[in-house]
């Protein structure tokens, strides 16, 4: 069998400055809302969680900035450390990897590992909607398997943050929609060993990402406004020529159409994550 | 008229010229044999010559053809007696996805698969095989039932993918095709997947999950259609060819990936030239496989499914000091 985490001893402890992964583009001092164009201090940013103070709208976060906000100190074991290889050969494919690799200091689209939420422990994966858009390659693929398989193992909860633009990752061609098969099938054997996963969707999760392991939580959570759906917006205008309804494809969209469990702004979100992990012990 | 493709054009003016003179001994007695076996050997010649190099965006061109098998068309073909089977119980009947049992040499399987029209009106009221939730959700009652009652399960996939539609979108398209592929992987009962034409991403993938899992010589299966890569790559849709080569998306690809098990060989010229032929075809691979999975113990068809899935993926360990990950 796989050796699915590291062993014990190895594990490092969380430092009190962890890499940041803050967006380094534009402005260094204000950045502009998406949702209403206001103008914020980026330190005030920081402060809010990355929540706009004007309208609520929930900026992304790197998977660093998250782990800070999640779990309980010192307590993150990271998995064991897998990078991409670019089995299609596809142009351009080690250069992005290289770029996002050291932009966010990770190795690829997740950072995961065995976590403490609130004292509870659980698998915890985050995707980094930086790493090529957050999708999903053989890496995220196996590390998320691993991650389940683990969790077996354990006898520990999943927690999934999950967040990807594209879904699959196409430089990877067929060897990334099997990642969905893969994936989907590690929650299906985790789910009947009685164990239980939280799916946490941030904006956007979409495509593959959304089409497997994201959407078969045992319980589906969702933060404010992050869009969530199979095919993009635009390709959904392009194909039907209809006007989209002004809320599609948002959090409060799946939630009205019975989609998702709830939606948790992101200053509840470890509070309800603990609560939830409690409630399955 | 049938669709001819700009690279079988010399090929298809010989064969009309070879039709002609036949037509021509035929009507005036004469005696053309050499001339008509010389004709013949060049046709073979350029058959081979055109069918056996295409390209991977000819590939792709080919698995379109209007002329082409549907999923109905193979259902007569290689099965007996079909009865098709309507409606997910919740929502409504997708004419997109077809599915119902079928006698499979005699014995009951049930049979699945996307559905083109075959014109206009027919793409219209099959949304030109692209489905919506309650198509997937059909295909996975009817995998339960046939899981019911011990029937194997033959799914053939030909779908650009699942419809991006409002409705679809707000029916849960993401999440029926996570459902779908899961729970497809649990079942115990023999499934045998066939892409007989387009395997589009995740609305193929959604019905793909089987014990084995067999391709048409000129079918493509990839994570993305060649048009959205081009324009994902350029911002460029007619630099789809380009984005065929990059995909690797033909059966010969799939075969050495070891994604698929085996290649089913068309007719030379491919499926829409002899239907009768490509029905054969896939009945002696249905036949071969389906004796084959059978075989496998229930306890261990699931596992083997699992472990053919859980092996695929590229990707390096690295030393705990090359990584990036520090805390
Ligand atoms: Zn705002």
């Amino acid at each position: 069998m796989l050796r699915v985490f590291r062993s014990k001893p190895k594990y490092a402890t969380v430092r009190s400055s962890a890499p940041d992964g803050e967006r380094r583009d534009g402005d260094p001092l204000w950045v502009r809302c998406d949702s209403c164009s206001s103008l914020i201090y980026k330190k005030e940013l920081h402060k809010t969680l990355y929540v706009c103070s004007h309208c609520g709208f929930h900026f992304r976060m790197s998977a660093w900035e998250r782990l800070r906000m999640l779990v309980d100190e010192n307590s993150f074991q990271p998995a064991e450390p897998l990078v991409s290889v670019n089995p299609l050969g596809f142009p351009g494919y080690e250069e992005k990897i290289a770029q996002s690799q050291e932009a966010l200091q990770l190795d690829d689209g997740i950072l995961i590992g065995e976590a403490k939420i609130q004292g509870h422990s659980c698998v915890l994966g985050i995707i980094d909607f930086g790493f090529i858009g957050g999708s999903m390659g053989s890496v995220v693929g196996e590390q998320i398997t691993r991650g389940f398989e683990y969790g077996i193992d354990k006898q520990l909860p999943v927690v999934i943050i999950s967040g990807g633009g594209g879904g699959a990752r196409m430089q990877e061609g067929i060897f990334s929609l099997m990642q969905m098969a893969k994936t989907a099938q590690a929650v299906g054997r985790f789910s009947k060993a009685g164990l239980f996963y939280l799916s946490v969707l941030t904006h956007p999760t979409m495509g593959g990402v959304y089409a497997s392991f994201a959407s078969l939580g045992d319980i589906i959570l969702a933060e404010p406004k992050a869009l969530i759906g199979f095919a993009g917006p635009r390709i959904v205008a392009e194909t039907t020529r209809q006007q989209l309804p002004p809320d599609f494809q948002t959090a409060e969209y799946a939630l009205k159409n019975g989609m998702i469990d709830g939606i948790v702004p992101r200053s509840e979100l470890k509070d309800t994550i603990g609560k939830l992990l409690s409630f399955h012990l | 008229m049938p669709t001819v493709f700009d690279w079988e054009k010399p090929l298809v003016e010989l064969e009309a010229k070879i039709q002609e003179l036949r037509s021509f001994v035929y009507e005036q007695g004469l005696d053309f044999k050499d001339e008509l076996n010389e004709l013949e050997r060049k046709a073979d010649k350029l058959r081979k010559e055109i069918y056996e190099r295409l390209t991977p965006w000819q590939q792709v061109r080919m698995a379109r053809h209007p002329e082409r098998p549907t999923t109905a068309d193979y259902i007569k073909l290689v099965f007996d007696d079909f009865v098709e089977l309507h409606g997910d119980r919740k929502y409504g009947d997708d004419q997109a996805i077809i599915g119902g049992i079928a006698a499979f040499e005699g014995e009951p399987v049930t049979v699945i698969g996307p559905q083109k029209g075959r014109d206009t009106k027919e793409n219209i009221s099959r949304n030109f095989g692209l489905p919506h939730p309650e198509g997937y959700r059909k295909a996975l009652r009817l995998m339960k039932q046939a899981e019911k009652f011990k029937r194997p399960i033959i799914t053939l996939i030909d779908v650009v993918g699942a419809y991006p539609g409002i409705g679809a979108e707000q029916r849960g398209q993401g999440l029926v095709i996570a459902e779908c592929i899961e729970q497809m992987s649990f079942l115990e009962v023999p499934i045998i997947c066939i892409i007989t034409g387009e395997g589009g991403s995740g609305g193929a993938l959604a019905i793909g999950v089987g014990d084995r899992i067999l391709m048409l010589e000129h079918a493509w299966y990839s994570v993305i259609s060649p048009e959205m890569c081009a324009t994902i790559l350029w911002k460029d849709p007619n630099r789809a060819p380009e984005a065929a080569e990059l995909l690797k998306l033909t059966s010969t690809d799939l075969l050495k990936f070891g994604i698929i098990d085996d290649v089913i060989t068309e007719p030379l010229g491919g499926a829409h030239r002899d239907h009768e032929g490509t029905g054969r075809q896939i009945k002696a691979f249905l036949r071969r496989y389906l004796s084959e999975v059978k075989k496998i113990p229930t306890d261990q068809l699931v596992e083997q499914r699992l472990e053919r899935f859980r092996k695929i993926g590229h990707f390096q360990a690295v030393q705990l000091e090359e990584s990036r990950v520090k805390l």
